[in-house]
């Protein structure tokens, strides 16, 4: 399991930078909503792999139970990463209806003349 | 405990909804809540700096102990920095009403609530992952704020910044996940406790988390090779927001601070002299990086936001030592730098909006030429490090904690000659705009040609918030003395980690 878990978390994480690395604005949102799952599963590693254990104590059971934090830290995590997203998916739209051209990158126009600052 | 604690943080996140929820058709109203919440915020940031002069004080969320709880702490280091950050606050807040920046675009006032929301709560927390929540709300508020009033250019650099953000944001909770694997806990203090007694010969994932997170706060205070972001950020926001966000580097300068001095710091031999060999070189590059920029650029903007590197970098530099003379020394030029970038973007601002395009090119002098060029002089001389102000008492006095042998050419040559180039640039940008543009004559208007559109005069609405900001630049010049005297004792105090620890964790009483 500790396998599977770690080569998906690289797997993703890989998938995740190169498609940043795209320079394209729809291909950024699906980099980081990749990295974002890559993360979430990472932290939830991060208490220890534990299968069939409650994240809570129980008086009922043989006294096993699985950290129950790195779950409260994923779903802020994941929270957060949602609403990052539809910023960001609103943003790309916004620069996208603009400019007409979703690359992120600027071309360089720090010449005089050009560019407006107001 | 002390309730006062948590107010600075509540307070806007109160007003802001109030504000954007029912406030949002009535500018006035919205403006009027905005100052008031603001005025509110600093009397509150006052109360705190003079409740702060003893031991660290623990806020415990909800009654539960550290640290299995969310801690605020307050201390010397964050209730200065609450009100550096409040009074920053006021004086962009009215220009940027006095302006009307603020009616160009939707939620102004709300969003700059939450910032302050997220940036207040940042300098408070003694959680890391706490800190994670509120540097992702004071990021997300700056997302809006960046692209405040739209425009092509100002859309596309919006867009790069919020990527560039969360794929640092998601660098900080991977570093958050080998963190807490590694040691269990989260809380700032625990942690100091627990990596003091930490094996050097099982550290390698700590030194992993360490460097994680020196390289996330490294991309918020804007280091090489972290810094491409700032140019076409600050100079694309508009210029009350990138006055704003003069503080948001030093929150990743604080957060290198608190967590580097307190968690991985001096005598930590897990992850000893990591952050120095990492710091140093890095900032001596940012000092040459943001001088060679306000050489280069041919806008008054990216002028502005280069030279705000090149203070990003002399801050950095001073930081890196892990020195408390140093630490003083760094804390002093960040109260300086954080006023004298916003002073600077405030008055390219009024200048820019009667020129029509901040081009560096030479066209006819605008109105009240005299004025901006003496507020651009005053603010260009306290940038760039000259006396009278206290720009030239900052680089002093980190000059003079930077003296070990072995980094002391490096320093002393990065800060000299990028205090010269910067110099060059500020004095070419001036004489292009303020000196020249004087002997232009305006071409004669035909009969026939519409009138030329004058632009409204700056009204004393405008000038006094820079002016402010200048007299606050001016008393720190003038109170030098007890104010480094003040800032010693905080140094003092951040590097006491036992007396942290024992005040967080009240341990206090049984020792």
């Amino acid at each position: 399991m500790e396998f599977i878990v770690a080569s998906s978390v690289g797997a993703l994480t890989a998938a995740g930078i190169y498609l940043i690395l795209r320079l394209r604005a729809f291909a950024s949102i699906l980099g980081l909503a990749l990295l974002s799952y890559a993360v979430n599963v990472f932290l939830f590693a991060s208490g220890r792999l534990a299968v069939d254990m409650p994240p809570i104590l129980s008086k009922y059971g043989n006294g096993g139970y699985t950290d129950p934090l790195p779950q409260a830290l994923v779903l802020t995590a994941i929270v957060i990463s949602f609403g990052m997203t539809a910023v960001l998916v609103m943003v790309a739209l916004g620069a996208y209806l603009e400019s007409d051209d979703d690359r992120i990158d600027m071309d360089g126009d720090d010449m005089v003349g050009e560019g407006d600052a107001t | 405990m002390n309730h006062w604690i948590i107010a600075p943080v509540v307070l806007p996140a109160l007003l802001a909804p109030v504000i954007g929820f029912v406030m949002r058709h009535d500018i006035v109203l919205a403006r009027t809540a905005s100052i008031f919440g603001t005025v509110a915020l600093f009397a509150i940031a006052i109360g705190l700096f003079v409740m702060s002069a003893g031991d660290p004080q623990a806020y415990y969320l909800g009654d539960w102990p550290a640290p299995f709880g969310i801690v605020l702490v307050l201390d010397r280091l964050s209730a200065m920095m609450v009100l550096l950050t409040s009074v920053l606050a006021l004086i962009v807040l009215l220009y940027a009403v006095a302006t009307g920046w603020d009616a160009r675009g939707r939620h102004f006032h709300a969003l700059f609530q939450f910032q302050l929301m997220g940036i207040v709560g940042a300098f408070l927390t003694g959680d890391i992952f706490n800190l994670f929540v509120f540097f992702e709300i004071l990021l997300i508020a700056s997302y809006g704020l960046m692209i405040h009033s739209g425009g092509r250019e100002r859309m596309r650099a919006g867009l790069q910044y919020v990527i560039i953000n969360l794929a640092g944001s998601t660098l900080f909770l991977f570093a958050l996940g080998v963190l807490y694997a590694t040691t269990g806990t989260l809380n700032i203090a625990d942690l100091a406790q627990k990596l003091q007694a930490y094996p050097a010969e099982d550290a390698a994932l700590v030194r992993v988390a360490a460097m994680l997170l020196m390289i996330v706060f490294a991309l918020k205070a804007a280091l090489f090779p972290l810094q491409f972001w700032l140019p076409g950020t600050y100079a694309n926001a508009p210029a009350p927001v990138a006055a704003l966000f003069a503080i948001m580097t030093k929150v990743g300068a604080y957060a290198i601070l608190r967590v580097h001095t307190v968690v991985f710091g001096p005598g930590v031999e897990a992850t000893d002299g990591l952050a120095q060999t990492w710091l140093f070189p890095a900032a001596i590059v940012t000092i040459a990086v943001g001088a060679i920029g306000v050489l280069g650029a041919r806008r008054l903007m990216p002028l502005i936001a280069f030279s705000v590197l090149g203070s990003m970098g002399t801050l950095m530099a001073a930081i890196s030592a892990f020195t408390p003379q140093a630490t003083t020394a760094a804390l002093y030029y960040l109260i300086h730098s954080t006023f004298a970038a916003a002073v600077l973007f405030l008055v390219a601002d009024m200048v820019v909006a009667r020129r029509k395009s901040d081009s560096l090119a030479v066209q006819a002098a605008t109105q009240q030429n005299g004025l901006f060029a003496a507020l651009f002089f005053a603010a260009a001389i306290a940038m760039a490090g000259m006396p009278p102000l206290s720009g030239f008492l900052g680089k002093l006095l980190v000059l003079d904690a930077l003296r070990a042998p072995e980094i002391m050419a490096w320093v002393w040559t990065a800060i000299l000659i990028g205090s010269l180039m910067t110099i060059v640039g500020f004095a070419r940008a001036g004489s292009q705009l303020f000196w020249k543009s004087v002997s232009v004559v305006p071409e004669e208007a035909g009969p026939d040609d519409p009138l030329p559109e004058v632009p409204p005069a700056a009204g004393v609405a405008e000038v006094a918030p820079v002016m402010v900001a200048i007299g606050v630049l001016a008393t720190v010049t003038v109170l030098a003395g007890p104010l480094t005297q003040y800032l010693d004792q905080t140094t003092a105090q951040l590097f006491d980690r036992d007396g942290y620890v024992s005040a967080v964790l009240g341990t206090a009483g049984e020792e």
